[in-house]
């Protein structure tokens, strides 16, 4: 089958790779009809995140159709010729983490946690196409997939929605609502989402759905901005206006009540100097990540407010505001997206049309442009959103 | 040598320790192990696979069993590397879950043997009883032991890196990978 393969720092490469097998009882072979590229495979391919290998298969945002299913897969539970989107996090259904809808700290995924354990502490979920860190598993910008736990994860699409309304149901939609689920979203609440990328403008769309009073958008590339602006949010550019003067401004002086930092490790900032300082620190691994945008919604939210992260992180960072996250009674949550979650809740909001998933795509593209549609994104040419690739 | 690992498992003590009592179920989760085959009620021959060097055999013994909360093993007196275990089972806090804590003691010789053995544990002899637990853990919880493209073989998966990449396997590569 042909797949986009990770072929080193900034480059991948869309290949020939064998077909995937049914390996475990309960796996599953899901024929990919649409798949996508997300912003955390920037981190990858940009090389942030270690224990990627040349020839791995990428990506983690994939539907399709089951082809194959393993022989401990009940057949109430999924079958050949079912219309399924796989969530990017693999969960076994058993476990301690999993019993408490923790599924992306699943205790059993992972066949290299004691990697994951080194690098965090504590193991993480196995991930599709998301380096050896998470698992080793092969990812689904590919024409096929093999999908582990199939009998768990893979919600059954039965509706006639297309493609293009559910794909995100795999990972961006329901990492969007949880960051804005984390902020416990009351409605006098002023809601800030920094980044205005994909995960950031459903951030944006699901503080509104649970009820904020106002939303608004931080970046720094007016169609970003712009089309954050034509859902009902109110557009914040970084690089024309002071941040934290613009969020005093729009509350009264207060500070935004819930602050979400949908942009994680690569952050640009507006000051060169503190991004210069990052960057050199980054590139001598005395820091992993860039947490820019961290620091500024620590200093912006307002006293007893929460900052929800679920921009992507991978090691260590400099310079937290302790000082301020402590003395004024700041709550930091986080996670990676616990997908199965919401997966099924969301569905109904898209077929009740609350959500509309479909606004951010900006280009299709055949999966053999997959290193184009790379490019696209990660440079932000052709005012580039969102690319669904077609197998 | 001594190594001591532990792992909390959501099943009863009861099924954690019956598992673990049938002792030719081990090599399903420990990787130096290729069989252990039952002789006896409480005695038992055991096989370790070629990571030795070459295979390596031995004669053990049950020393105490308490049915849900404990099991003491010892190779006898003529094994080429003596060792002793005992695996503790305990209630975990949740009311669902077992606490499984393992120590093993190895009296490693000197020798060929000796150097063999102290290879294979490498430079990180903890790591390899801890992956034996989580093996444990997946086949108790999932029902065998989970495979990724990077490391398809399971439990004889050990290399860590580099792993092969992230792709599926070939037909050469699963026959091969099946015949060992």
């Amino acid at each position: 089958m042909r797949a986009n393969t990770w072929a080193g720092r900034n480059k991948v490469e869309v290949r020939d790779v064998p077909d995937p097998r049914i390996l475990n009882k309960r796996d599953a072979v899901v024929r990919i009809t649409s798949t996508a590229i997300c912003g955390s495979d920037l981190h990858l391919v940009d090389g942030y995140v270690p224990t990627m290998q040349d020839g791995d298969v990428m990506g983690h945002e994939f539907m399709g159709e089951v082809v194959e299913v393993g022989p401990d897969v009940a057949a109430e539970r999924l079958r050949v010729g079912d219309r399924v989107v796989v969530p990017f996090p693999i969960a076994c259904g058993a476990c301690n983490a999993c019993a408490a809808e923790l599924y992306s700290c699943c205790e059993n995924t992972n066949p290299n946690a004691g990697i994951a354990e080194k690098m965090f502490g504590h193991p993480v979920a196995g991930i599709f196409g998301y380096s050896h860190l998470t698992g080793g598993f092969a990812g689904g910008q590919a024409q096929y997939a093999r999908v582990p736990f199939a009998d768990v994860g893979p919600l059954k699409i039965e509706s006639d929605l297309a493609d293009e309304q559910v794909l995100f149901l795999s990972d961006i939609l329901p990492t969007g609502y949880m960051g804005a689920e984390m902020c416990d979203i009351q409605p006098s609440d002023v809601v800030a989402v920094w980044g205005a990328g994909p995960v950031g403008q459903f951030a944006m769309d699901s503080a509104r759905v649970l009820g904020a009073a106002k939303v608004i958008a931080i970046d720094k590339e007016p169609y970003r901005l712009e089309m954050a602006e034509r859902a009902g949010h109110i557009p914040v550019n970084f690089e024309e206006v002071d941040v934290r003067s613009r969020l005093l401004e729009l509350t009264g002086g207060r500070g935004p009540d819930k602050c979400i930092d949908a942009v994680g490790l690569e952050a640009t900032h507006g000051s060169a100097h503190i991004a210069t300082y990052d960057r050199v620190k980054q590139a001598v691994r005395a820091e992993s990540d860039r947490p820019h945008v961290l620091r500024q919604a620590i200093m912006s939210c307002r006293s007893g407010g929460v900052v929800s992260v679920i921009g992507v992180y991978g090691g260590l960072l400099d310079k937290f505001p302790a000082g301020a996250w402590m003395n004024r009674s700041l709550t930091l949550r986080t996670g990676q997206c616990h997908v199965q979650r919401y997966m099924k809740p969301l569905l109904g909001r898209i077929e009740g049309g609350e959500l509309d998933p479909t606004r951010i795509i900006t280009h299709t593209l055949p999966l053999e442009e997959a290193e184009r549609g790379f490019e696209l994104f990660k440079n932000k040419e052709d005012h580039c959103e969102k690319v669904v690739l077609k197998p | 040598m001594e190594l001591t690992a532990t792992t909390t498992i959501r099943r009863p003590a009861t099924e954690v320790y019956a598992f673990w009592r049938d002792l030719e179920n081990l090599p399903t989760f420990m990787a130096h192990l290729q069989e252990v085959r039952a002789t006896g009620d409480r005695t038992s021959r055991w096989v370790a696979d070629a990571p030795f060097g070459k295979d390596i055999a031995w004669d053990a013994e049950i020393l105490e069993e308490r049915p849900g909360e404990k099991i003491s093993w010892r190779s006898a007196a003529d094994a080429d590397v003596p060792n002793a275990g005992t695996v503790r089972f305990t209630p975990a806090p949740d009311g669902i879950s077992t606490e499984v804590h393992i120590a093993l003691v190895y009296d490693i010789p000197g020798g060929t043997i000796g150097k063999a053995v102290a290879k294979y544990f490498g430079e990180e002899p903890h790591q390899q009883l801890d992956d034996d637990l989580r093996r444990l853990k997946q086949v108790m919880e999932t029902g065998e032991v989970v495979r990724s493209d990077g490391a398809p073989w399971g439990k004889r998966a050990r290399e860590e890196f580099p792993q092969r990449p992230a792709q599926p396997l070939s037909d050469a590569e699963l026959a091969k990978g099946a015949g060992r």
